[in-house]
């Protein structure tokens, strides 16, 4: 019996180290003194990060990455507020239409999405131009806050919408008043999952502006191809740090085992 | 205070945006990969306005054919090997406290989320011959000597499951995490040990979900792109980066159309098997 309770703790554990190791070998070859990828680093140098903010090289993707992240996570909760919204308030054939829709881009591998957009503009001539790519993210990702703010709807309490709507609230007030401070947690964590596979995502990047614009993965990826350097291991370390952080931000201001699923208690 | 539908037709307006949105951004692109898939390619990026099979004529090519058999073999055994670890390490997690089980969810979904480009580069460093189990390896006397172990069809395979078990745990987190304690409690009670639970009460309980997950990580696996190009060899490759070969590098638009369309097809019956085996499961 004991066997069992030994046996499954270290399998939980093998598991679990073997999915962090791969990011503590990344961190220890960023501190390199030399340009060299050894892993026990030899000695210890923090300048590749330096680098990475200072050297246009890969400042600029960086900056590239993060203003496509932020217009396209502002842009794909614009687009799904409303949708979950309207199909909170209403009952209606078309809204569960809608909704299906924005469901449908996640569900299909991202190259099939990446190439509707590449054919779709290069026919319309605005292949490269820089908006293409946060349109593109928005719509692909666009499932995301619509599942996390169809759960914040379902969670409101409905006495307290009757209560302000039976005291003479009209529907912008009730919206802004009642509605809005309890959704907002969930418009949130909706914007954080955008802009975390945003900041990620290549494909789809490479697709509608990768022959104009350079994206951090893009960089990283390039630099993998024709020669190494400790600043990719830096960025990437950035990188994981950052998207660590934002979902630690998420569990810490909603139920994290609740907006992934898990039956509440 | 839930209305069937809005008062005035004005009432449609919210959500008339985002569903023009959808529309002009992800139907009509659709469908110009569609038409594009029908062109004639004229080389260079170029092509001709005319209607053509010749596209889909090509995948039946054993070139493609074998694309398709590495694409297959690769999703297959990545969708095992993902449910062979992720259904037991799902199982213990959704055991555990709620402060263990919401830092391994907040690890999962960092790991889903970060950029292949990472990913890949994690591994290949992991896999090489001076940062990683090579000289773990050496250091262990296992190996004389390190050695590396990428590219190969083996570190292809050990990438790609490693995005696709985080994958397989949130597939499998919401199920699980609704198995009433009592189940474990009564087979205990009848003299069973945990792991003979596990293996003889929840893992058959558990078949349909554990079918629908294994379709949907072989769906997920067949979009893995720069992995099988990081760590593989060029017959390693799946058919995700064929497609963006044809298109970027070969500027054969009409072909990579086509490939998608195909690979869209394949995904969607897998999609539709899915939720037959699910209907099919609720009912019995």
């Amino acid at each position: 019996m004991k066997l069992g309770k030994i046996l499954s703790t270290l399998f939980f554990w093998i598991v679990g180290i073997v999915t962090i190791a791969p990011f503590v070998v990344i961190a220890g070859v960023s501190v390199n003194e030399r340009k060299s990828l050894t892993f026990p680093p030899e000695g210890f140098n923090l300048g590749w990060y330096g680098d990475l903010f200072l050297d246009p090289e890969w400042r600029e993707p960086l900056l590239t990455s993060l203003t496509i992240a932020i217009c396209a996570s502002l842009l794909a909760v614009l687009i799904a507020f409303p949708v979950a919204w309207f199909n909170w308030r209403y009952r209606t054939g078309f809204g569960k239409l809608v909704a299906g829709l924005g469901a449908m881009p996640f569900l299909l591998p991202p190259v099939i999405t990446a190439m509707g957009f590449l054919t779709f503009f290069i026919i319309l001539g605005y292949y490269g131009e820089f908006w293409t790519v946060v349109v593109a993210h928005a719509i692909f990702l666009v499932t995301l806050p619509l599942v996390s703010l169809s759960l914040g709807f379902e969670d409101i309490d409905t006495s307290l919408v009757e209560a302000s709507r039976s005291m003479g609230a009209s529907e912008a007030t009730v919206l802004r008043t009642v509605v809005m401070p309890m959704i907002r947690p969930y418009v949130i964590s909706g914007f954080c999952f955008v802009f975390v596979i945003s900041l990620n995502e290549y494909i789809i990047a490479v697709m509608t502006v990768g022959a104009v614009f350079e994206t951090l993965p893009m960089k990283i990826f390039n630099a993998l191809r024709y020669g190494y350097t400790p600043v990719m291991a830096a960025a990437s370390v950035v990188f994981v740090a950052s998207t660590v952080l934002i979902f630690s931000l998420v569990a810490a201001f909603s139920d994290l085992p609740k907006l992934l699923g898990a039956r509440s208690k | 205070m839930i209305q069937s539908r809005p008062r005035t037709p004005l009432g449609y307006l919210p959500i008339l945006l985002p569903a023009f949105a959808l529309i002009a951004f992800y139907i009509v692109p659709f469908g110009s990969m569609v038409g594009m898939s029908f062109f004639h390619n004229l080389g260079g990026g170029a092509y001709e306005q005319v209607f053509t099979l010749e596209n889909y004529a090509r995948l039946v090519s054993p070139f493609f054919l074998s694309v398709l058999g590495t694409s297959f073999e690769v999703a297959f055994l990545v969708a095992l090997f993902a449910i062979v670890i992720g259904f037991p390490f799902t199982y213990l997690l959704v055991n555990a406290r709620r402060g263990t089980q919401v830092f391994w969810l907040i690890v999962m979904l960092s790991v889903l989320s970060l950029s292949e480009a990472i990913i890949g580069f994690a591994w290949s460093t992991l896999l090489s011959r001076t940062a990683g189990i090579g000289v773990l390896f050496e250091a262990l006397g296992l190996t004389e000597k390190a050695q590396s172990y990428a590219p190969s069809l083996g570190a292809v395979l050990a990438g790609v499951t490693y995005i696709a078990m985080p994958y397989a745990v949130l597939l499998l987190y919401p199920i699980l995490s609704r198995i009433e304690p009592d189940i474990e409690q009564a087979s205990r009670t009848l003299g069973a040990s945990p792991l003979r639970a596990f293996f003889n009460v929840i893992v058959p309980m558990h078949r349909t979900p554990i079918v629908v997950s294994f379709v949907m990580i072989f769906v997920f696996t067949l979009g893995s792109y720069l992995l099988p190009q990081i760590l593989g060899r060029p017959t390693n490759w799946t058919l995700s980066v064929v497609i963006s070969d044809q298109a970027l590098l070969q500027s054969n638009m009409p072909f990579a159309a086509a490939l998608s369309i195909f690979l869209m097809t394949v995904t969607i019956l897998l999609v539709l098997l899915v939720t037959l085996i699910n209907r099919k499961g609720a009912k019995a």
